[in-house]
């Protein structure tokens, strides 16, 4: 007997489970309830985001696959292609840091697997509060700490990321995790359960009692205390298992003994079941009592809702299923024959021989409930105070005070705790613009940026969205790669508020406005709403995971500068832009826009630029301009490679817009002196503003308007700087 | 010329070596997997990087147990020659084919950097290409490379002079601040004392190609192959 506080405690509607009653033509049973109840959270229906994400471009000349799939596949050439996707743990790291980012990791893997790709790289998208804020070291230290522990034991390098630290984060962090695998562009596998009378097989892990409700966890705000009652919600993770899998699957892969195959990950067995039947229009039998459980005594209920890691739902020929058993053997892995695939279009449960649960396949997921919610515009914002204000007294002394901030200071107190370099690929390690990976038997490698300024899209999502995809496309161009394509993990508050709904209506359009100038399709991606904790939500955080191709590595651009009496020079012009900026926050304490201008075709004609002079072999170095303005980027030029530079700018702007302003469409390179002309002729072709500004040399940087200098310090003190603030800002406290 | 690959569960740098062995240097190469006994006619015996069997219990602990390691100790009883790398070294140790242990790093937290080292020995199977005091930068990646051993076994090392590598800062000094993960007396490496069988924590595959920024690893595996063809 489902009663209506049962409907509510599974956080169903009463209008939807009217719609179930119709679906069926009876009431449910608890079992089905729970399916329900999983297959239509917000987490894996995507109610309340669909009609918007439905504007996303999504295909292009090198798309294979695009969104729907386990991740989004693009072609490199060679007979190779790149899957990738980006996925959102961010409640279950809020809760119990360690094992959220570490299962965040764990899914994420198996996503890009389950195709047949072997992943060569992950990246980290991190979101937290401020340091000072209660439990955050620890937080910061157990996601960390967790991302290293799964992804260094499975043997896929953290290459690259961001980390953001905002007290608009303090009751919700956000941990974006995105991974990158290769696969043959003929042997790619999809989650689809055909061919009647096939066996499905389940492999993996036992099934326990751990996040039963996950899917429903994530589709929820916080309130109070709900951190500590929810942990049971929080799966733990054993990337051990994860790593044989990953083999046992990849050796499997080889054979043609398999015809489907999807992770079980939020939602499980059920998700992994009703969706591989609902891609193939066909049915699946499963006896539950054959799935390989952790503990006695669980029931039909738990087995379908829990969400054990490492296991995954494949499809196996008949005729081939022994050299299935054999492989997971050899892997000393569990796999059972646990049903059929079947022509009916149903799902159909048995459990210990009576049926449990009989529902049709597709319209779970086909007649899931789809909302246009109500949106309102943003509320109006203050007008700035800053276009008024003075100058700083010290512009050393602001540049000193941003390169120590925690947004901008050097993050090798994260990134040394993941293995960046195993697999002999990583080219470019972390802390460039973007991390090149080469791939083995080509001559290519893949750039890979993950990217979104919070401060820009809380100040204009529209524009904050379309800024992440021109500057991650900036900064793998900064490499000399072509941007291919993006993956995207939508991070907002509670989607029933018309504000917040409002602010994601906003940014999907920036996305798909900026993808589409720039001709960068999105190929997959994630939505992850309710970041709110007692009724305060983040700010919109649209992170974008983009990947492009190099064609040949010898021609990689990096960041430092390079060599004595090289030309330094800025492509792009700057913008009386201080909205947003670090230099607001970090010199005057303040979050003020308006948020800087984005000239789409600008940024197109900056691309391709960076690209030619990439290809011709111009350059000595470049680097994007972003968080920090030109004042950041030339002392990260400079603290990188130990080279001085001085630099003259030559502007009415005023200093502080200049030095340290984010206006958007700019990168700052160097190049040998006798390549001046051709650097010039290719940005005057392009219609790119070109500004040669200054030269590298000597140990110090400086910067200086006319006769008056601005600013100059010691490289190396800066670097001391920059390098040792994160880990003191760490260090200096007690973590837990 | 012949290198046999070991893999066992958890194993992550046994294709990296194998890139090696095979693309860089042209050799032959095959993966051993770990429920296996034959070396199949291997020259030299690579046990890799990773996390074998998760390093649940202890890094190395239950690898010890594969069957494949009772072949690997008879090769290297018969004086053929071994390289462990960081996991590859931490099961070496469990398995007694090298002496004492590793324990958590100094800063509890896995670390992965380039460190320095100095050659101490080139009068091994791996490191004959060095120069003795030769420094070398190597990158690491590693929670457990804290290496101890009692003072008989630190003497008898000094003493024959087995200690491989040591930690060192950028200008060759072995101290505190080169030392990465507090490893006793600055110890990265060792051999055992025919010099066939070494062990290190740092990864000489991970520096052995120019695109990777630095190839000064790729002399290890060299060594091996100069030594074997000179035989």
């Amino acid at each position: 007997m489902i009663t209506p506080e049962l409907v509510t405690e599974h956080n169903l509607s009463s209008d939807e489970y009217e719609r179930i009653l119709k679906i069926l033509g009876r009431e449910p049973n608890l079992v089905e309830l729970g399916i329900f109840s999983a297959m239509w959270s917000e987490h894996c229906s995507y109610k309340s985001s669909r009609v918007h994400l439905k504007k996303l471009p999504t295909s292009g000349p090198r798309v294979i696959q695009g969104p729907g799939e386990n991740a989004g596949i693009v072609d490199i050439g060679d007979g190779l292609a790149a899957a990738f996707k980006m996925e959102s743990h961010n409640h279950p790291s809020f809760i119990e840091p360690y094992q959220g980012a570490a299962t965040g990791v764990g899914g994420i893997l198996r996503d890009i697997f389950t195709m047949g790709a072997r992943p060569v790289a992950s990246l980290d998208s991190l979101r937290f509060g401020a340091l000072s804020a209660p439990r955050m070291k620890h937080l910061v230290d157990g996601v960390v700490r967790g991302i290293a522990g799964y992804g260094n034991c499975m043997g896929i390098p953290t290459v690259a990321g961001e980390t953001t630290f905002h007290p608009a984060y303090n009751g919700n962090i956000l941990v974006n995790v995105m991974n990158v695998g290769i696969v043959a562009k003929d042997r790619i596998f999809k989650g689809r359960a055909e061919g009647s009378g096939n066996p499905v097989v389940y492999v993996g892990s036992k099934t326990g009692r751990d996040g039963i409700h996950g899917a429903t966890m994530a589709s929820e705000e916080f309130a109070g205390d709900e951190t500590k009652q929810k942990k049971p919600t929080v799966q733990v993770g054993d990337p051990f298992t994860e790593k044989l899998l990953l083999e046992a699957c990849l050796e499997l892969f080889e054979t043609d003994a398999v015809v489907g195959i999807q992770d079980m990950g939020a939602a499980g067995l059920t998700s992994s079941a009703f969706e591989m039947a609902g891609r193939a229009g066909s049915g699946v039998e499963l006896d539950l009592s054959k799935v390989p459980v952790r503990e006695a005594g669980m029931s039909p209920y738990e087995i379908m809702l829990s969400e054990s890691q490492e296991r995954m739902l494949l499809v196996a020929r008949r005729d081939r299923l022994d050299r299935v058993f054999e492989i997971f053997r050899k892997w000393d892995l569990d796999a059972a024959e646990i049903g059929r695939v079947t022509d009916s279009g149903r799902v159909v449960l048995f459990f210990e021989g009576k049926i449990v649960a009989d529902l049709p396949a597709e319209p779970l997921s086909a007649e899931a409930p789809l909302y246009d919610r109500p949106r309102s515009a943003p509320r109006p914002l203050a007008p700035p105070r800053w276009p008024s204000e003075p100058e700083p007294p010290d512009y050393g002394d602001s540049l000193r005070r941003i390169l120590a901030s925690p947004n901008v200071a050097e993050k090798s107190w994260i990134w040394t705790q993941y293995d960046h370099m195993v697999g002999t690929n990583t080219v470019e390690r972390p802390g460039g613009d973007a991390a090149l990976v080469r791939v083995k038997g080509t001559k290519k490698a893949l750039a890979l940026k993950s990217e979104v300024n919070p401060f820009f899209c809380a100040l204009d999502p529209y524009r904050g969205a379309g800024i992440a995809v021109a500057e991650a496309a900036r900064s793998i161009a900064c490499t000399g790669a072509r941007p291919l394509a993006i993956t995207d993990c939508l991070n907002f508050g509670n989607p029933e508020k018309p504000e917040v709904m409002g602010q994601f209506e906003a940014a999907v359009r920036g996305l798909s406005d900026a993808c589409r100038s720039l001709e960068i399709p999105v190929v997959s991606g994630n939505v992850s709403f309710y970041n709110e904790t007692d009724g305060r939500a983040i700010p919109p955080t649209p992170t974008v995971g983009m990947v492009g191709l190099l064609g040949d590595v010898e021609k990689r651009l990096r960041v430092p500068f390079r060599r004595q009496g090289d030309v330094i020079a800025q492509l792009g012009e700057s913008r009386d832009e201080l909205g947003g900026s670090e230099f607001l926050r970090v010199v005057r304490s303040r979050d003020e826009g308006p948020c800087p201008e984005l000239d789409l075709e600008g940024e197109k004609r900056l691309i391709e630029l960076l690209l030619a002079l990439a290809d011709g072999g111009s350059l000595a170095s470049a680097h994007d301009l972003s968080e920090g303005g030109l004042g950041v980027a030339a002392a990260e030029c400079a603290m990188k490679s130990g080279l001085g530079a001085e630099i003259r700018l030559d502007s009415g702007l005023r200093p502080s817009s200049l030095l340290f302003g984010e206006t958007t469409g700019r990168a700052l390179v160097s190049f040998g002196a006798e390549m001046e002309g051709r650097v010039r002729e290719a940005a005057g072709k392009t219609g790119v503003a070109f500004q040669p500004i200054g030269r590298v040399g000597g140990e110090r940087l400086t910067f200086s308007i006319g006769s008056r200098t601005l600013i100059d310090e010691s490289v190396a003190s800066l670097q001391a700087l920059w390098t040792s603030s994160f880990a003191h800002a760490m260090e200096a406290a007690d973590v837990l | 010329m012949k290198f046999a690959i070991v893999v066992f569960p958890g194993s992550n740098c046994d294709a990296d070596c194998f890139h090696i062995a095979k693309d860089l240097l042209g050799c032959e190469a095959g993966y051993v997997w770990h429920k296996e006994t034959d070396l199949k006619g291997a020259d030299a015996v690579i046990l890799p990087g990773g996390f074998a069997y998760g390093d649940y219990l202890r890094a190395g602990a239950l690898a010890r147990f594969s069957p494949v390691m009772d072949s690997v100790a008879e090769f290297a009883r018969a004086g053929g020659p071994v390289l462990g790398i960081c996991n590859g070294f931490q099961v070496l140790l469990e398995a007694g084919l090298l002496p004492g242990a590793v324990r958590p790093n100094k800063t509890l937290r896995y670390i992965c950097r380039d460190i320095f080292m100095r050659v101490e020995s080139s009068d091994t199977a791996f490191t004959r290409l060095y120069e003795p005091g030769q420094i070398v930068k190597m990158p690491i990646g590693h929670g457990e490379g804290n290496y101890t051993a009692p003072p008989e076994t630190m003497e008898e090392l000094r003493r024959e002079r087995r200690v491989v590598f040591r930690y060192c800062d950028e200008q060759g000094r072995v101290n505190e601040a080169g030392n990465p993960n507090g490893a006793a007396e600055n110890i990265a490496g060792i051999a055992n004392r025919e010099g066939n069988v070494v062990g290190l924590m740092p990864h000489p595959d991970r520096c052995s190609e120019g695109l990777l920024g630095n190839d000064v690893g790729r002399k290890m595996f060299e060594s091996v192959v100069t030594a074997l063809a000179a035989r």
